[in-house]
């Protein structure tokens, strides 16, 4: 058996794609939930309002302190004991969503920290209403300046998408052994889903380079 | 000019922790008066533009602006600390011009003009585009509607934010050293400008400055601050000339042997 089987390379390789596709849709939508609930617990959080202030700062520790395995194994095997059963790929978006949230919203929080606090007080002068001050002044400043951090956590969260083969999800790394155990032959899947995570890797992270050098000139 | 009291501090406090910043202050504004306050640094008197603003809130004391009660309102007959509401309600009459501009960077000078006449006062855009085109020509800057604010400099920053704040057509401007934060050079620009909307319209004015020639030739009255209190209050031909207080003097002494 040789070292490296080009023609079983580029038989397994279609497969490996599709699967690939799996993995971009859980992290296109576990961005959509990590960027948005970052957000809003970021912007609650500035709120400062008793009570919740705490519960949001008890949630975002709890969940940057334990493991993703252990909530995602939580939310497929413990929450239909509570009566709620998810689809693996959804507990995968949630999360993965959820857990990348709770950086996504640290993230959040130093940009809108980064507005001076004249931004403020010109909107209370102009009496903006809330919303309106953080839609049309405070958000438009602070995120701008985020893009690149939020961009990283993005190139993060897929890259750990495989993790989600601990629930059976049907993505890259596992489609890669599976086909490695029907066969015996591991090293062409592997090396391919490897190289798939490099080529759309790399190509992001120069991106999100551009951006922070784009913010800084 | 109308007789009637603008802005009334009665009995205000204001504290950070243990410092107490004014105590037991108070003072009155009449409609179209314009009022310079002066003193050291420290004294206080932003801190009263920004209780004004609600951008801080008062420890003891009541503040009253045309009429209406800025700090309190009547809740079954009681009066307790305003809400949210009360004083956007109250602080809608009222505009301020900030020592560092603080225009919205994320926006043109348009943009800026336009935002709070539309989203606050409910005008149509045309009609927010109308004035923010001939609050512009007051100022001098018609031709920089589309610019940014990083593409101005400061004094033509000032000018656009005195615009923004006249675009809602305040009855009352608070200035908070607007002059400060300028190039030498910038300064007359702002100072004539401000003097000119002085004497052409019948906003009431309260500025803190230390521009003492402005201060002279542009109020009515001035207040001399010390350690959260009004020490002197009297027209500027007195208090630049002959004030009561030692502490006035050596105040005035300090601020005009520097300049």
């Amino acid at each position: 058996m040789p070292l490296w089987d080009w023609g079983y390379a580029f038989e397994v390789l279609p497969q490996l794609l599709k699967a690939l596709l799996v993995t971009l849709e859980i992290t296109l939508l576990g961005s959509v939930v990590a960027l948005l609930l970052g957000l809003l617990i970021a912007v609650l959080r500035q709120a400062r309002i008793p009570v919740l202030d705490q519960v949001l700062w008890a949630f975002v520790e709890f969940i940057r302190s334990t493991p993703l395995l252990v909530q995602v194994f939580f939310l497929y095997f413990a929450l239909p004991r509570f009566g709620i059963t998810l689809s693996a790929l959804t507990v995968g978006v949630i999360g993965l969503g959820v857990h990348y949230a709770t950086y996504t919203s640290e993230v959040y929080r130093a940009g809108i920290e980064a507005v001076p606090r004249g931004q403020w007080e010109a909107a209370t002068a102009l009496s903006l209403p809330r919303s309106r001050t953080w839609t049309g002044v405070i958000l438009p400043q602070a995120i701008p300046r985020v893009l690149p951090a939020l961009g990283n956590y993005v190139i993060s969260m897929f890259k750990e998408v495989p993790l989600l083969l601990a629930i059976s999800v049907v993505e890259v790394v596992s489609k890669a052994q599976e086909i490695g155990s029907q066969t015996f032959r591991f090293t062409e899947p592997f090396t391919i889903a490897g190289l798939l995570f490099l080529v759309l890797s790399y190509p992001a992270s120069m991106l999100v380079r551009r951006l922070e050098r784009r913010r800084v000139a | 000019m109308s007789p009637e009291s603008m802005i009334v501090f009665d009995g205000v406090e204001k504290r950070f922790g243990d410092h107490v910043v004014l105590r037991d202050l108070d003072f009155t504004v009449a409609a179209g008066e314009h009022v310079c306050l002066i003193g050291p640094s420290g004294s206080g008197k932003t801190t009263i533009l920004r209780l004004l603003m609600t951008l801080e809130k008062v420890d003891a004391g009541t503040i009253r602006v045309g009429g209406q009660c800025l700090s309190h309102m009547e809740r079954k007959g009681a009066l307790v600390p305003a809400d949210e509401k009360h004083c956007r309600e109250v602080r809608r009459r009222i505009g301020m011009v900030f020592q560092q501009f603080n225009l919205f960077p994320n926006m043109t000078v348009r943009g800026n003009l336009i935002e709070a006449p539309t989203r606050v006062l409910g005008l149509s855009a045309d009609e927010a585009n109308a004035r923010a085109v001939e609050l512009l020509e007051l100022v001098g800057l018609a031709e920089k509607i589309d610019a940014h604010p990083t593409q101005l400099s400061g004094g033509q920053q000032q000018r656009v934010a005195i615009a923004r704040a006249l675009a809602m057509r305040p009855d009352v401007l608070l200035l908070d050293e607007v002059t400060s934060a300028l190039d030498p050079e910038l300064v007359a620009g702002v100072l004539n400008l401000l003097r000119d909307l002085g004497s052409s319209t019948d906003i009431t004015f309260l500025c803190v400055t230390h521009e003492m020639g402005f201060a002279r030739d542009f109020s009515d009255r001035v207040l001399m601050f010390d350690a959260g209190q009004v020490i002197e209050d009297a027209p500027p031909s007195k208090l630049f000339t002959e004030p009561d207080h030692q502490r006035t003097k050596d105040f005035l002494h300090a601020v005009i042997d520097r300049t």
